[in-house]
């Protein structure tokens, strides 16, 4: 009973907070360029009125992908929240991403086959350091299941302060924010336009918004995990983590997919795998 | 005691037969009742032995046996030395005879071990059975419709009952193999396997096959005589069964495990062995299914698997794994940069082997237990991926993945039956997923660093099956059917596979329970358990994916087809208006056609580069796995 709770409020709260977050970001974003930016609720109307667009399509299975997109993301959010098992929340994670990549290339359209090989690319830059941080987790609290780990108030972060640094690098990929935003991005770079989301409209870009929201939720909901054994510090720093994507993505100008790929392998080798030898080796010497 | 030795002799005597039948009609009734047969005589010692606490052990002592397998060695060996003279390849050739002189040695002029058990019929021999009864027959009933097509397609002569011939003993030997315990019968099925696949890899007889079947013969001979020096050493030390062998303390023995350890990453094409399993594209394709599904490399993960308890907290234990978690990395890196389907696929069986090989070297219950998962898994997905595109090469002639544009709409049976294996081989509530969830999950409770290593490599993993399955799913119009051409028995083997591969992952937790819980109880007391709702989750999960294409048929009415977007300058002339344009206007009034291709990623996971260093490592690891034998 407990966990159909958990998954109705996560269901509902979820993309009210996400959208304010984006609101948020927009008018924040806005500041930082000398502009008042849109009302805070702004995304909503936006999604509203995608909601109410005419529905066209290159191909019918295009949406079919996108509904499976929402629906998996939400189910990783869901399984996170319920407490589950932390590499099970990021396999759900990945097969949410996995739809939303065949989205793109279903349609055969060359700006979305490119968004959804550069996503590809970015996926594979950022999955390593998404294992690490479950390792290191385990590593710091002996625990895969995410009610344990809660529940051990074990600081995390001070057993794996690189993990973090490293899961917040690759968060600004999965946050979708400029030097990473490759695949797809609010602002059309000209040559991918709107990458993945080039061919879809109406309902199916609004869903790939929603998605979005819920996904931000997820990945904040990881960075409150290090700092779990104290819930004020432990949202204070999410918001912390959010701003700091808000003040890199304003400042930085895009990479090239060469360069994301190598930072992110080398941030997740110098950050992560540094990080968690030398904790092996101190549990090591502790027996 | 009958089922098993009606599962090793029934297909040799099919063989025997096969290689006197020449017409089709005939040979496809002898084909098809055999394999069924096979596989009803696999799920009958399943049915009669299921949950089965103690392994059955038969004595079976005859002189008979031990001189016929004398004499078949010495027939094999005259074989490869005729051939390898011929070909003037002298490796091999002393390979074969030193190997030959030291089973003579062993047999005749070493004191007599009195064998207690010469087969044995346990839990994991039963699952290795049910692999090669159903997947390997299936493959074979495959085989008949495909040879037909093939020799259509391809200017080679026509051997078939020569080809079904060594499909057979193929199998026989398979059996023979899992259910052996007398360390020389074990050798001697092995010997068999490797000798059948040499004949099957040089089929075709170009000269690239020759040259391909030669490395294979030449790297599993390496192999071959790995083993026998273990079993000479055990000899010396009274041990000649494997059950002994794996009761006795690790300590002492650590050379002989150490040895046979090396004939097992041969065979599982291990760095630096991995080359012949990739010359091994050149069979046709059943072949190809038969080699990475259930038989040859399973035949080396097998004899890991067995050895696991003992490797488990030494140091020979660590070397393998920490060898099969560098297959893994290496093989996944280098089928991203890799155009051609068969190539990705054989890269894929060796990364995934790998992820086998490591859990094996690690030993825990837990290991073992994920170790025999993937194997199964593996079997399932990996045979149907092959006969799939083995289908699609006749029908789209090509290999290529950049030829695969829009497959699902040209052949969509294929298509779906192929998208079910490429999603059994990674995406999550499928099989490879649960069983790399827990191989995970082990490695990072025994040493992390071992799940670093597969942490990188599954990302690069996640890469080349989407990019794949990207192409086959793309929408183009306008469309032309070409699946036609593919027989019923093909159909067949296709549709069974790919329900397997669902089925396999639906009941897993009862195969958990039947058969593998069992086995690692009887050895280490203990079983593991995935955790009930997590099942319930992946089943779920699983359910949900089964019914998320019924969206397609509920789609609203109101939608409105559009072109793609070309920069505003579509050429949509002489098609109904949705259908995508394949072409648009360039600069200077010129006609552009559209063309996509993949990202292989060339500068940072080219083959070259990476296949030497893979090389280089593998046999620095080699020579540390002997050394660290000497460690007391």
């Amino acid at each position: 009973m407990n966990y159909l709770w958990i998954a109705l409020s996560f269901i509902i709260l979820a993309p009210i907070e996400g959208g304010l977050l984006t609101g948020i970001d927009r008018i924040l974003s806005a500041r930082f360029q000398g502009r008042v930016g849109p009302p805070l609720l702004q995304p909503f109307y936006d999604v509203f009125k995608l909601l109410q667009k005419e529905n066209t399509i290159v191909t019918r299975s295009q949406n079919f992908y996108i509904l499976g997109f929402l629906i998996f993301i939400i189910i990783t959010g869901v399984l996170f929240f319920c407490g589950v098992d932390i590499l099970l929340v990021i396999f759900v994670l990945t097969l949410a991403s996995i739809f939303l990549v065949l989205g793109g290339y279903s349609t055969h359209s060359p700006y979305s086959y490119i968004g959804s090989e550069r996503e590809l690319i970015l996926m594979m830059s950022y999955e390593p350091m998404v294992l690490l941080t479950a390792i290191g987790i385990y590593m710091a609290t002996g625990s895969f299941s995410l009610a344990d780990i809660i529940s051990s108030g074990t600081p995390v972060i001070a057993y794996i302060p690189g993990v973090f640094i490293g899961f917040v690098y690759i968060i600004l990929i999965k946050f979708r924010k400029s030097p990473f935003d490759l695949s797809m991005s609010h602002h059309a770079h000209q040559e991918v336009v709107r990458g993945i989301a080039t061919e879809f409209n109406g309902r199916a870009l609004a869903m790939i918004e929603i998605s979005h929201w819920y996904e931000n939720i997820f990945l904040l909901g990881v960075v409150y995990l290090f700092f779990a054994f104290n819930p004020i510090l432990g949202l204070f720093m999410t918001l912390v983590v959010y701003f700091l994507s808000i003040v890199v993505d304003n400042v930085s100008a895009r990479f090239k997919w060469q360069l994301v790929f190598k930072s992110s392998w080398l941030v997740a080798v110098i950050f992560g795998i540094i990080n968690i030898v030398v904790l092996y080796v101190l549990k090591m010497g502790w027996k | 005691m009958f089922t098993i030795g009606l599962l090793i002799v029934l297909p040799l005597v099919v063989a025997l037969i096969l290689l006197l039948t020449k017409g089709d009609t005939l040979r496809n009734a002898i084909v098809k009742v055999a394999a069924s047969v096979l596989a009803v005589a696999s799920i009958y010692l399943l049915a009669g032995n299921i949950g089965m606490e103690v392994p059955k052990k038969y004595n079976l002592d005859f002189e008979m046996i031990n001189y016929l397998i004398i004499l078949a060695e010495l027939f094999l060996t005259a074989i490869i030395c005729w051939q390898g003279v011929k070909y003037k390849k002298f490796g091999v050739v002393a390979l074969a005879v030193a190997q030959f002189v030291f089973t003579v040695y062993i047999e005749f002029f070493l004191h007599k071990i009195h064998i207690e058990n010469n087969l044995v019929l346990d839990n994991l021999s039963i699952i290795m059975a049910l692999l090669i009864g159903i997947i390997g027959s299936l493959i074979c009933v495959f085989a008949l419709g495909y040879m037909k097509n093939y020799h259509h397609h391809k200017n080679v002569k026509d051997r078939s009952n020569y080809f079904f011939f060594i499909l057979f003993v193929f199998l026989s030997a398979m059996f023979g193999l899992i259910f052996s315990n007398n360390l020389i019968w074990i050798l001697f099925f092995w010997e068999i396997t490797t000798f059948c696949s040499f004949l099957l890899i040089g089929y075709t007889r170009t000269s690239e096959a020759k040259q391909n079947a030669f490395r294979a013969l030449f790297m599993n001979l390496i192999g071959g005589f790995a083993f026998i020096i273990a079993i000479y050493i055990l000899h010396n030390m009274g041990i000649a069964e494997l059950d002994k062998l794996l009761a006795i303390n690790p300590m002492l023995i650590a050379l002989p495990i150490a040895l046979i350890s090396i004939a097992g990453i041969t065979k599982s094409a291990q760095i630096p062995f991995s080359s012949w399993l990739l010359g091994a594209m050149v069979a046709p394709t059943p072949v190809s299914a038969l080699l990475h599904s259930s038989t040859m490399v399973k035949a080396g993960v097998y004899i890991l698997i067995r050895l696991s308890p003992i490797m488990e907290g030494t140091l020979v234990g660590s070397v393998v794994s920490l060898l099969g978690a560098i297959t893994f990395f290496i093989a996944s890196c280098i089928a991203v940069s890799q155009q051609n389907v068969k190539k990705i696929l054989a890269y894929s069986t060796i990364a995934n082997l790998g992820l086998i090989v490591t859990c094996a070297g690690v030993g825990t219950y837990q290991a073992v237990w994920t170790a025999i998962f993937l194997t199964i898994f593996h079997a399932v997905a990996k045979s149907l991926l092959f006969l799939c595109v083995g289908t699609i090469e006749h029908g789209i002639d090509s290999l290529d993945v950049e030829d695969m544009d829009g497959l699902v709409m040209k052949m969509p049976k294929v298509a779906a039956f192929l998208l079910v294996g490429i999603a059994g081989m990674f995406i999550a509530p499928f099989g490879m997923l649960i069983s790399k969830w827990a191989a995970l999950e082990t490695l990072i409770s025994v040493n992390p660093i071992l799940a670093i290593i597969v942490a990188f490599g599954s990302a690069v993993t996640l890469f080349f099956w989407t990019k794949w399955m990207g192409k086959i799913i793309m929408i183009i119009h306008p469309v032309e059917l070409n699946e036609e051409f593919v027989s019923k028995d093909e159909w067949f083997t296709l549709g069974t596979l790919s329900v397997l591969t669902v089925i396999v992952c639906i009941t897993f937790p009862w195969i958990s329970s039947g058969m593998v819980d069992p086995y690692t109880q009887h050895i280490y007391q203990h079983t593991f358990n995935m955790d009930r709702g997590n099942i319930l989750i992946m089943l779920g999960m699983l359910a949900l994916i089964m019914l998320l294409p019924l969206r397609l048929l509920f789609q609203g009415k109101e939608i409105r087809h559009v072109s793609a977007y070309l920069c505003g300058s579509n050429i949509t002339e002489n098609s109904e208006i949705y259908q995508a344009s394949q072409s648009f206007h360039g600069a200077a009034g010129t006609v552009k056609e559209l063309g996509l291709n993949n990202y292989y990623l060339q500068e940072y996971f080219g083959e070259d580069k990476y296949a030497k260093v893979g090389t280089i490592i593998g046999v620095l690891l080699i020579i540390i796995l002997l050394g660290v034998t000497f460690i007391r």
